[in-house]
């Protein structure tokens, strides 16, 4: 156990070095003018940005409105296909004639580019919120689908043996059996999916939108704002660390026996 | 002995099919099982003991033959034969009491009778202190204790252990034996339990089955009494005389051929 800690306190420590590595490197280049500052600001002109973003807002529009939007969608997004794909995943798994009917689809959708079929999405939906959102639920979608049907094909089989033989079947098997026996792989699903649709929110927000970190990115490049658009990397990159910490929490605490089966 | 006839066996094949010839896993067995039977079933492996404990338990279906349970057919897995497998299998989601009370609670019993009867089945297994601890934190023998209580909640009319104690080391194994034997003696349940282990099964059973490999099927079968006669009270282990000696060296010549 000591042992162990000890180990995971080298290893933070490897990641800030690695870090003020990075950041070392950063300062040197732009310290010494080894490459233009439109093509890499400083660090010190990027803090500058931020602060004036978060005054001032870009383009009128405040950074939180920014950020909440890009929020917002990837929440709608990423809900609706939680509720919708672990309980057709499951069925998939579980009743093979609802997989027959629903698997294709998904697997014919799911290797396309979302920016391939984000096209055909503003054909149909416009150019607004709902084009985006649909764009990023379907993103989010496949995986948690696909991990979902694999986990009712791994369940230990003597977890259905031994409830069948304690009288249970029909709803009681897949709710209290099924479903609980199958969370920490959804939950690892959940993650991934959430990574992905964040990826595609940001491209979405980068070819049609009027707000959104991603639009603020691409904004700031027409421009060649590039202090901006290193804010606005920055901000995302730390953003999704966040998320995922969270889900991470979040698994912990509900898949409290993952790794234990 | 003319207890009540639970379970009759007629004929019973089974055949697995593969891609070319179906495999025989049992050929033509007959069995009776009566209440208040310790069934022990020894065998080498391959020899199709799991696979009639399945057929038993509901999981496989017969290919030949007839599979009786009180005078009726077996469509499947039921609450009627409870089972525990060799690795425990208990749902790490639920706290050791809600193992427990997984079957009453789908036999839709009411709270207060659910909670006793998983009170009363985790005293009988020593386990009532560790009752709202997740699963995974016991030792393997404490889940295995776990996974007899939670069958025995459902008062089947049979219990059916595959080799339950094949991964527990020497002295918990003796213990567990210890437990069940005292189980069975009090409760007058019915057991019908796979093994490897030759003194195991001499020193529960009130019946050993031996079976054979190609075809699997029972050859011999024992009566014996040593669980009522020849068991140290205080250890658990039994006192060997000459009968058992003859008996065990008897046995281990018919597996090991």
């Amino acid at each position: 156990m000591q042992n162990k800690k000890d180990f995971n306190k080298n290893h933070r420590m490897l990641t800030l070095l690695t870090w003020a590595f990075i950041f070392l490197v950063w300062f040197i280049i732009t310290r010494f003018n080894l490459v233009s500052h439109l093509i890499v600001p400083s660090p010190g002109e990027v803090i500058q940005t931020f602060i004036a973003i978060v005054k001032d807002g870009y383009n009128g529009i405040s950074l939180w409105e920014h950020l909440g939007i890009s929020m917002l969608r990837l929440l709608i997004a990423s809900a609706l296909a939680i509720v919708t794909a672990v309980p057709l995943g499951l069925f998939s798994g579980y009743f093979s004639k609802v997989g027959a009917v629903v698997d294709s689809i998904v697997q014919f959708y799911r290797p396309l580019p979302p920016l391939a079929y984000y096209v055909v999405l503003i054909l149909w939906l416009g150019i607004g919120e709902s084009s985006k959102v649909t764009l990023l639920y379907l993103a989010a979608f496949a995986p948690i689908y696909i991990a979902c049907v694999a986990a009712v094909a791994n369940i230990r089989v003597e977890y259905l043996l031994s409830a069948k033989s304690l009288g249970a079947s029909g709803k009681d098997l897949f709710f209290q059996i099924v479903f609980p026996a199958c969370l920490p792989d959804i939950f690892t699903s959940i993650r991934t999916a959430v990574g992905v649709a964040y990826t595609t929110l940001v491209s979405a927000e980068m070819i049609a939108a009027t707000s959104g970190l991603g639009w603020m990115v691409i904004d700031a490049s027409r421009y060649l704002k590039s202090s901006v658009i290193f804010v606005g990397i920055i901000i995302m990159g730390i953003t999704g660390v966040l998320i995922d910490q969270g889900l991470k929490a979040l698994e912990k605490k509900i898949v409290f026996w993952k790794g234990y089966q | 002995m003319n207890n009540e006839l639970i379970i009759e066996i007629d004929n019973l094949t089974v055949d697995y099919p593969t891609d070319n010839e179906p495999v025989r896993a049992l050929d033509r067995v007959d069995l009776k099982i009566c209440q208040h039977d310790f069934i022990c079933v020894l065998g080498p492996s391959g020899c199709g003991k799991s696979t009639l404990l399945n057929v038993i338990a509901g999981f496989t279906q017969p290919s030949d033959g007839t599979f009786l349970m009180h005078g009726q057919p077996v469509a499947g897995p039921d609450r009627q034969r409870g089972v525990v497998f060799q690795s425990a299998s208990l749902y790490p989601w639920m706290s050791v009491r809600k193992n427990v009370e997984f079957g009453p609670k789908i036999k839709g019993l009411p709270a207060t009778e659910i909670t006793r009867i998983a009170s009363h089945y985790l005293e009988q297994v020593h386990l009532l202190e560790v009752a709202d601890q997740p699963p995974f934190q016991l030792s393997g023998g404490m889940k295995q204790r776990v996974a007899l209580a939670r069958a025995l909640a459902n008062e089947p009319a049979i219990l059916l252990l595959d080799e339950p104690f094949g991964a527990l080391d020497a002295l918990t194994r003796i213990h567990m034996q210890q437990l069940v034997r005292k189980i069975w003696q009090q409760d007058q349940n019915t057991i019908f339990m796979i093994t490897h282990d030759v003194d195991e099964a001499l020193s529960l059973g009130t019946r050993l089955l031996v079976m054979s490999k190609c075809p699997g099927t029972i050859i011999q079968e024992f009566s014996v009494d040593f669980c009522d006669r020849a068991i140290d009270e205080h250890t658990g282990r039994v006192h060997v005389d000459a009968d058992y000696l003859a008996l065990r060296e008897e046995i281990l010549d018919l597996i090991d051929v």
